[in-house]
């Protein structure tokens, strides 16, 4: 009920003006001004040079950001499930290393700046001859036919030489010397840069077309499609359309990530880089427009940091994908938006004590629980490399029987006092609530 | 001689083995008000998801202002002018009100599967998204996400939604179900502003709304048609009173 | 000859493997409305279990404790995680299961590590049964054979002999009403899923020594029981059972048949050179698009025929 009363369109639209224009669009500027100056932050100033960590991070961010958001546009917008998007990210992407290639053997021209554009349009055109099958059929059988297209263009990717170069791939050269502002982008910070220009684009866009009359019908097929047949529109083609569309843009991700690591291979189309862009679309939150953005900084995050100190990060984001499945399906977006109302009641230090109750066991059960992973890891996979398992300094050995005993430990006290304090939470929070829907009605 | 809106010749409706529509013939005239009324499990609503293309007839012909429409999908029904309200609302509950209505208008203005028209530039469709929304008197709802509004609310905001698109001829399925008698009062009054000069069908249990609104009476029972005709006549059938009469004795 | 005859016998056993699979899926499926995305991990783990106890104690208990394990697995899975996220929806479902399947993947390759681990076939049936035309019929095929046999006429048995049994066959084909009719469906259901999962994982103890043992074994059998769930149809074991066996011939002579395309046009008088465009994709010889085939068909299905060979109901 409360995801109800935050929904954005419970209060009315103001009117246009720039003052009143920047302060709806507040955190998207806040953003972009945070992703353009961020690198310089890392900056290693005595020898002139950008850390290579953050800036491939950071591209790797955005690129997955519209990625996700063109995943959205089937999942939150449309409700379609689809388990085969990743076909669109890497067809764009071998369309766009192809592309590359023909302007630098001169047989194609292109600026540098409108590569993407080709990769969108590989994208599209892919997605209108598989959508043009997929989107006969709704739900299930929408979701299955994906699963076959996606293991079918898999398999050709790995077979075949033309187009997909076979297992090996095809490489190319961003350096074209096109560009319409004189740069090279041979360094990756002006990459970096061109990926930002273009995510903005295709942000902008992905936002601006959920106010058209496809984008509104599509929400409208997704909530109720037999009401959607009685004011006079055919869902298939509803469908169709949008997942087109959905196409577009991640070929523009695929795009993005040829102009990035110069090689496409049959990973960019895999089923693994499908579920990826499900993990993070549901974990950000399918709901609001931005949630499939948190979830892509969270994972890329996670996937930069997390995997190097431990070879499980896959655990962890699963269990966190089937956490959020089971009691937070809004995702990340969505917990956030249940704060609004309390936060315009300006009620939000009531709830300070009890979340601090709450997470204390949980971290706790967490660090048990992440303990307990590792020791596993290590014992097999470790093992196998050759890897010892440091914990700031002290050598924790798998094979004995202590750490085991205080993981388990952590997990299970934590956990049970964690679920007596979810119970307590539960009741401040409704209390909470009732006190501000009380004062609404007052 | 004025054309039928709807004509029904000889429908049949089976289930696998089970007949639930026997056999009717109906002929509703344009700019009539008519009411199909009926025990439980005559075949009202059957009726009208055959009409409307919900469901695929067994046998039978079904003719939309002369026009065959039994077998075609329901969108293609919905555009050739017939548009229907459902027995269970059947409205966008996660979009506000004004976008509800709004939906309703999109296809008949001619959007299509516009992707490059901002909505909220869009003056004609605004100005009568709002006309709409004074007519079913839900103005102060506008912004309210649809699932919020009260049942009489929801009940007439699809009623709004189902004229949106200018369609002649409109099918309403038990339209008052649930409501207080001064809801309903509202109710008919609103159906009785909205549907001026438009063919109106609707499935009804409440013999007041019915003998206030409608031209023509038909009664429905066990899938076949038993009488028809204005509604005193309906009243004094001796048929019709053994079938309700009937019915409420065992 | 001799290579029709191998290979109908070797496509009988792979089918029977995988309707032991497919049964177990296309239940749950009907019944629930709920695609078990983690229903091939079960397997998956069947085999892993298998491998340990064979390890510890033998194979032969581990044909009887590795299933046993699986549906207690299963019955877990059902009662406190499906049964919670159900009120969610079908997508919601769907999704949870995608994540267990995710999640034992990575928890297998943990506990086992990331490669093959040599499970293999018992003494006792590592020899010839009988031999056709100079081929050697493997004893344990014999016996995979005799496990699904017996197993589906234990399923066929109980399916109608029992009263659980035509509660279940009701429930195939219209859930909402036999829970109408008072019987306690949501035992019904846990009955089922943890049924399902046993039977996965005893296709996991026989099947896994037969194929590869890996974590990856999954994800690469998980696609192709959906392919014969969905071709056989929902609501239907008969369907199955048939779709079943078609895939296993599908998949068994795709590998014998060194055919291309190119070769098919040449019997036309239609010669492909380098030249030709789309040269490579004409001389492709079968096999190596025999993992393309069941995509073929799910897709060829799902256009043509959505509800399957013998499907009663709608996805």
């Amino acid at each position: 009920m409360s995801e109800i009363l935050a929904h954005p369109g419970a209060r009315p639209v103001e009117a246009a003006g720039v003052a009143s224009l920047t302060k709806r669009h507040g955190p998207w500027l806040l953003a972009l001004a945070v992703t353009l100056v961020l690198p310089w932050l890392f900056y290693d100033w005595s020898r002139a040079r950008h850390s290579g960590f953050v800036v491939a991070m950071l591209s790797q961010m955005s690129m997955m950001a519209v990625f996700a958001l063109s995943y959205n546009m089937q999942m939150g917008q449309a409700g379609l499930l689809s388990f085969g998007h990743a076909v669109f990210f890497g067809l764009g992407g071998y369309t766009t290393a192809h592309v590359l290639n023909a302007v630098k053997s001169g047989s194609f021209w292109l600026p540098t700046e409108l590569v993407p554009l080709a990769g969108g349009v590989g994208g599209l055109v892919f997605a209108i001859i598989f959508g043009y099958v997929a989107t006969k059929q709704r739900a299930t059988a929408f979701a299955m036919i994906t699963l076959g297209i996606g293991e079918l263009v898999t398999a050709c990717a790995l077979m075949f030489k033309t187009f997909f170069g076979g297992e090996g791939g095809v490489s190319t050269n961003r350096v074209i010397g096109t560009s319409l502002f004189g740069l090279t982008y041979s360094p990756s910070i002006q990459v970096y840069y061109l990926i930002v220009a273009w995510t903005v684009i295709s942000v902008a866009l992905m936002l601006l077309l959920t106010r058209t009359a496809l984008g509104r019908m599509a929400n409208a097929c997704r909530d109720n499609f037999e009401r959607a047949q009685f004011v006079g529109y055919d869902p298939s083609m509803v469908r169709f359309f949008q997942f087109s569309l959905s196409g577009f843009f991640a070929g523009i991700a695929g795009a993005l990530y040829a102009l990035t690591y110069e090689i496409v291979t049959f990973d960019s189309v895999a089923g693994a880089m499908s579920a990826n862009a499900l993990l993070m679309t549901y974990i950000g939150g399918v709901g609001a427009f931005a949630g499939p953005v948190l979830g892509a900084v969270l994972i890329v995050l996670l996937q930069s940091w997390v995997s190097l100190l431990s070879n499980s990060w896959l655990v962890y984001v699963g269990l966190l994908f089937i956490v959020m499945v089971t009691f937070a399906p809004g995702g990340i977006a969505g917990i956030l938006l249940m704060h609004g109302p309390i936060w315009r009641a300006r009620r939000l230090g009531r709830l300070a004590g009890p979340y601090v109750r709450v997470l204390t066991p949980g971290v706790l059960a967490v660090a048990g629980f992440v303990l307990l992973v590792e020791l596993c890891s290590f014992l097999t996979i470790g093992a196998a490399q050759g890897k010892s398992f440091k914990l700031s300094g002290i050598t924790i050995d798998p094979q004995s029987l202590k750490p085991w005993l205080i993981g388990a430990l952590l997990l299970v006290v934590g956990g049970l006092v964690l679920w007596r304090e979810g119970r307590h939470f539960r009741r401040s929070w409704e209390a909470v609530m009732e006190e501000i829907k009380a004062a609404g009605r007052a | 001689m004025s054309e039928a809106a709807v004509r029904l010749t000889d429908v049949r409706k089976s289930f696998g083995p089970t007949p639930i529509i026997m056999g009717v013939s109906l002929d509703i005239d344009r700019g009539q008000r008519h009411a199909i009324i009926g025990p439980n499990g005559a075949g009202k609503t059957t009726l009208f998801n055959l009409i409307s293309g919900r469901l695929p007839v067994s046998s039978g012909r079904i003719e939309l202002d002369g026009q065959s429409i039994e077998g075609l999908p329901a969108h293609r029904i919905n555009r050739m002018g017939l548009s229907r309200s459902f027995q269970i609302t059947s409205i966008f509950p996660r979009m506000t009100v004004f976008e509800n209505i709004r939906c309703g208008l999109l296809w008949s203005m001619g959007y299509r599967y516009s992707f490059w028209h901002l909505l909220s530039r869009e003056r004609s469709l605004n100005a009568a998204a709002e006309r709409l929304l004074a007519d079913v008197n839900l103005e102060s709802r506008r912004y309210l996400p649809a699932g919020l509004l009260s049942y009489a609310e929801q009940r007439a905001l699809e009623i709004g939604i189902t004229i949106a698109g200018g369609a002649r001829t409109i099918l309403l399925d038990e339209p008052t179900a649930g409501m207080s008698r001064s809801e309903a009062n509202h109710a008919v009054a609103l159906i009785r502003r909205v549907t001026e000069g438009k063919t109106l069908v609707m499935v009804e249990h409440d013999m007041s709304v019915v003998f206030d609104l409608a031209d023509v009476v038909t009664v429905l029972v066990y899938g076949q048609v038993i009488a028809s005709g204005p509604p005193a006549e309906i009243r004094a059938n001796r048929a019709v009173q053994d079938a309700y009469l009937g019915a409420a004795a065992h | 000859m001799e290579l029709l005859l191998v290979s109908l016998l070797n496509g009988l056993v792979y089918g029977m493997l995988l309707f032991m699979l497919a049964s177990g899926l296309t239940l749950i499926f009907s019944m629930m409305g709920v695609l078990n995305f983690a229903h091939a991990s079960i397997y998956m783990l069947g085999a892993y279990f298998a491998y340990d106890i064979s390890r510890h104690i033998g194979f032969w208990p581990a044909l009887v404790v590795a299933p046993v394990l699986c549906g207690v697995l299963g019955a877990l899975i059902e009662m406190y995680g499906l049964r919670r996220v159900h009120k969610n929806g079908h997508i919601a479902e769907l999704l949870f299961t995608f994540g267990l399947a995710f999640i034992i993947e990575k928890a297998v390759q943990m506990i086992w590590g990331l490669l093959p681990v040599p499970y293999r076939v018992p003494a006792l049936l590592d020899r010839t049964l009988f031999h056709i035309y100079g081929t050697n019929f493997p004893a344990y095929r014999g016996f995979m054979l005799l496990v699904s046999a017996l197993m589906f006429l234990a399923i066929w048995l109980m399916l109608t002999r029992t009263r659980m049994g035509l509660v279940i066959q009701a429930a195939l084909t219209h859930p909402e009403m036999v829970g109408a009719l008072g019987h306690n469906v949501p035992r019904v259901f846990t009955t089922v899923f943890a049924g399902g999962c046993a039977l996965a994982g005893l296709a996991g103890v026989i099947g896994g020594n037969y194929l590869v043992t890996e974590p990856s074994m999954a994800f690469s059998m998980g696609p192709i029981v959906f392919v014969v769930v969905v071709f056989g149809g929902l609501g239907s074991l008969a369907g199955c059972f048939i779709a079943s066996l078609i895939m296993g011939y599908v998949q068994t002579f795709a590998v014998v048949l060194e055919y291309s395309p190119a070769d098919a046009l040449a019997a036309f008088g239609i010669k492909v050179t380098e030249a030709t465009p789309l040269s490579e994709f004409l001389t492709i010889p079968l096999p190596r698009i025999g993992a393309l085939l069941p995509f073929v068909m799910l897709i060829l299905i799902l256009l043509f025929k959505p509800r399957g060979l013998m499907g009663t109901r709608d996805t």
